[in-house]
């Protein structure tokens, strides 16, 4: 029987993803473990590999498509004796692919036999829809309560609509059939303005009018995954988290000082930047005042074991916060090295989604372009977000009142209210500030 | 002259309803009625047929009381007694209907309607039996009148009253004919061949379509036909009757067999269920303009006429030629006019259709044929009742359900049932139609066990190709 090639779902909360390039054509012959295609999800680009043998009958989705929903059929293979007669309309069946390397903690169940309907949880849409072929709900529904007609649900889902765009006509408000058949596909479409459109109307969709931006006088790029996604989040971060900035300014002498002494002693492939030696400071702040180490979620807050610190890393074409997990415990190499390997991929876009998600604090430093001082928005559900600003000489009076020339940066830390007060923010810029211009109790 | 927010004129089951509606919505509101309260409904349609045909019912179980371990010697029936009891129950309802009124505080006007032109709804003469008119007004008219048996003189199918009946003649028969004609198999015609087989006539249907029932799925036409053979009914398809003529004591009718043969045959009494006509004479229409289409009175969705505060519901304004459609249209009509905020216009796409025969008749929504030629993609499901735990145990094994579904989106496009007590069980269908249901909701839903409902479920299964018990 020919064997359906599925959309993988690479992360667990992908819905979609652009089929970007197809590396075999149809009547190649493709071994297990073989590149077949790349995938462009919300922030990577992703390879997929083949896992059975065959002979490529026919490629269903071309390459370039945008918005392949996970579980879609993108090609089929066929087995030996078998030819593209036999390939019949696309079924959802059981995942055969996988992406390279599987994300650990959330990949796609490849268990041919039974796939157990776990509630609701992320990932568990794939096993959905291998028990009821074309029942896969519109996930986004799943959870939060649309009062609409289970046809008007199916409709919207087929046709690509938002319900949470419509507003219903039936009993209650509720969205019936016509609703959604009267609804343009795409017309509401959160990715079309980069932000969810409210029912309550709150996002308007962004555009430019032709009447005053005449379409020849700019160039209109399309967004890609990543443009979507950045414009989606921190749009929903400025908009529902009250943040609040708090400013300090850091001496850094000491820390420079034992930079260069670390360095100096340091094997020749080591060098510990200033930023490394920040991300373990704040690591070890975040451990020592746990109560700014925290998700506020509906539930109730979540207080995170571990300081995994996501760093912000400029990429063409956008923005991506790759995270030293567990950075309390890294040494300073470890960090420097995990951080260069790691910002090389991300420029490449070439970052797994497990290595870009699960941060429970960022740091974003624009020192290097000498920004002063700024505030960056938070990176939910991060509690806090450091800016960094560069470090410069200033004239600062000690504490014998002479005046003394010192290398001082202002950091700024962005707070979610939800979670942390004024004071704890404080105490946490304290802590921090107590550990770069003391950089020896980071030893301890 | 009294003065009215509305009038309706017509007691039936649409117009009683509708005023009920009004008064509830405040309006002052009156009825007119030529016969008695509750129209053909409920003194010589629905409600008298079904307990004639209840009465059947029961006398089938007591010839078959041996294959349920009982003895009963003999079970016949006194024809007098059936129709009186038949008669009891239509005038109890209308009884019923006379209190609602009452306690709706709505003024019941005896007599024969007609309308006049004005303002700022059509005038309402109304001739009471003393054969005296008395003019009253309304803010809004609403026609109720209703329809009647078809005659095709030119057929020769004329009804005479005595020997050539109507529905109406059929449900008070002076006497039980041995040989029973009966024209058309639409529900009236194979709900009286039902009851007149059981109670030991031979009756012979005549249906000019290819088969009987013909507004069902072809698949339940079929069963059905197969089943009255079984039963001993006589069903001819394709065949023509013509030249339906009374002789003293016999009916004598020329039948046009489908294979072209033509006979004449005698009966002693025949049935005419040709079809419907609306009443639309007689009620000044014509003077005010209203548009009417072969019998029946044009209206939009609202029940409006075109002509300012005049509306018609109902038999009167045309297909399908059901109660139940007569009181959702007065429904929608009166909330209309009452402006209320959510007044939905109708909607004739789920409406359920019920036969009352042995076995029962009953369906909602799109034939296979239909959903097909609507360029449906489709999948469709099967449950006989032979799979079915409590049909077996009432000893109704004889039975089918069947669902199509619309493939792309999981809508009950229609269903289709067959069997003992299907009547009761499609609302379940048009609920999941009017709630727009897909076929996973049905599936997740839990059916009590054991009842024939179990069937529905079943049926939804199969399209799916998951049907548990069979």
């Amino acid at each position: 029987m020919p064997i359906n090639i599925t959309m993988p779902a690479l992360s667990p909360t992908m819905e979609e993803g652009t089929l970007a390039k197809w590396l075999v054509k149809e009547g190649d012959t493709v071994k297990s473990g073989m590149i077949i295609a790349e995938i462009e999800t919300d922030k990577a680009t992703m390879e997929v590999e083949a896992v059975d043998e065959g002979k490529v009958g026919k490629i269903m989705v071309p390459a370039g498509t945008e918005g392949v929903k996970v579980n879609a059929v993108i090609a089929v293979l066929l087995e030996e004796g078998e030819s593209v007669g036999d390939v019949k309309a696309p079924i959802v069946a059981p995942l055969k692919v996988e992406a390279v390397p599987a994300p650990k903690p959330v990949a796609p169940v490849s268990n041919p036999t039974f796939n157990p309907v776990t509630p609701a949880k992320a990932g568990a849409q794939s096993s959905v829809a291998v028990l009821d072929p074309g029942f896969r709900r519109d996930d986004r529904i799943v959870g939060e309560r649309i009062i609409a007609s289970p046809l008007a649900k199916r409709i919207a889902f087929n046709k690509g609509i938002d319900l949470k765009a419509l507003k219903g006509s039936g009993p209650h408000g509720r969205i019936i059939r016509r609703d959604v058949e009267s609804a343009r596909p795409g017309a509401a479409q959160p990715a079309q303005g980069g932000a969810p459109m409210m029912a309550d109307g709150l996002i308007l969709p962004q555009i430019l009018d032709d009447r005053v931006y005449a379409p020849d006088t700019y160039e209109l790029k399309p967004l890609d995954g990543m443009r979507k996604t950045v414009a989606r989040r921190l749009t929903q971060s400025f908009m529902q988290v009250p943040h609040f900035p708090l400013n300090i300014d850091i001496t850094l002498d000491n820390l420079l000082e034992s930079r260069a002494a670390i360095n100096a002693a340091a094997p020749k492939d080591v060098k510990i930047s200033v930023n490394d030696l920040l991300i373990k400071a704040a690591a070890l702040a975040l451990i020592d005042e746990s109560d700014c180490n925290a998700s506020y979620t509906d539930k109730g807050i979540a207080y995170h074991k571990h300081a995994n610190i996501s760093v912000a890393v400029a990429v063409e074409g956008g923005l991506i916060t790759p995270v030293i997990f567990k950075a309390e415990g890294k040494g300073l190499a470890e960090i420097s090295e995990e951080m260069k390997d790691l910002a090389t991929r991300a420029r490449e876009r070439r970052l797994k989604p497990q290595e870009y998600m699960g941060g429970t604090f960022s740091i974003s430093n624009l020192g290097m372009f000498g920004i002063k001082s700024f505030a960056s928005i938070i990176n939910p559900p991060e509690g806090m977000i450091l800016s960094v600003g560069a470090g410069e000489k200033r004239a600062v009076v000690d504490e014998t009142g002479a005046i003394v020339a010192r290398t001082v940066m202002s950091v700024t830390l962005t707070c979610d209210h939800r979670v942390i007060g004024g004071a704890e923010g404080a105490k946490w810029l304290a802590a921090f500030k107590r550990y770069v211009e003391t950089p020896e109790a980071m030893l301890l | 002259m009294s003065s009215y927010d509305l009038i309706v004129i017509g007691s039936g089951p649409g117009g009683y309803v509708a005023a009920i509606r009004a008064s509830q919505l405040g309006m002052k509101t009156a009825i007119v009625e030529r016969e008695s309260l509750g129209g053909i409904c409920l003194n010589w349609g629905c409600i008298p047929t079904k307990a004639l045909l209840r009465s059947a019912e029961v006398l089938h179980l007591a010839k078959h009381a041996k294959s349920f371990g009982l003895k009963i010697e003999n079970p016949s029936f006194d024809l007098d007694a059936v129709v009186k009891r038949s008669r009891g129950v239509a005038s109890q309802l209308s009884n019923g209907v006379k209190f609602l009124m009452k306690k709706n505080k709505i003024d019941v006007i005896e007599g024969s309607a007609r309308l006049e032109k004005g303002a700022p709804a059509p005038k309402v003469i109304v001739r009471g039996k003393d054969g005296k008119d008395t003019p009253y007004t309304a803010k809004h008219v609403m026609l109720a009148t209703g329809a009647r048996a078809r005659d095709i003189p030119q057929a020769g199918l004329v009804a005479d009253g005595k020997l050539i009946w109507t529905y109406r003649e059929a449900m008070t028969p002076d006497a039980m004919p041995k040989r029973l004609l009966v024209v058309g198999s639409g529900a009236i015609g194979i709900e009286f061949a039902s009851f007149y087989n059981e109670l030991g006539a031979e009756v012979t249907v005549v249906e000019v379509m290819d088969r009987i029932l013909p507004v069902e799925d072809a698949e339940i036409s079929a069963f059905a036909e197969k089943d009255f053979k079984k039963q001993g009914l006589n069903i001819l398809t394709g065949a023509k009757v013509e030249n339906v003529k009374a002789g003293k004591n016999v009916v004598t009718a020329d039948i046009t067999t489908n294979d072209g043969k033509k006979e004449t045959k005698e009966f002693d009494r025949a049935i005419l269920a040709v079809g419907i006509v609306g009443n639309v004479e007689n009620l000044g229409l014509e003077a005010l303009g209203v548009k009417i289409d072969k019998t029946h009175v044009t209206v939009d969705g609202f029940g409006r006429t075109g002509v300012p505060g005049l509306y018609a519901i109902g038999d009167l304004t045309g297909p399908p030629w059901l109660a139940h459609k007569a009181s959702h249209e007065g429904v929608t009509c009166v909330e209309g006019i009452a402006g209320k905020n959510h007044a939905e216009p109708f909607d004739a796409s789920n409406i359920p259709g019920c036969t009352y025969s042995h076995p029962q008749v009953a369906s909602v929504g799109l034939t296979e044929a239909a959903a097909k030629a609507k360029g449906f993609d489709i999948k469709v499901g099967r449950f006989p009742f032979i799979g079915n735990g409590k049909a077996i145990a009432l000893g109704a094994e004889n039975g089918l359900v069947k669902t199509i579904f619309d493939k792309k989106t999981g809508e009950l496009l229609g269903a289709h049932m067959i069997g003992a007590e299907v009547t009761e069980l499609i609302q379940g269908y048009v609920i999941a139609r009017q709630g727009e249901l897909t076929e996973a909701d049905i599936l997740h839903t839990v059916f009590a066990h054991p009842t024939l409902s179990e069937t529905m479920h079943e049926a939804v299964l199969d399209a799916e190709g998951r049907a548990l018990h069979i």
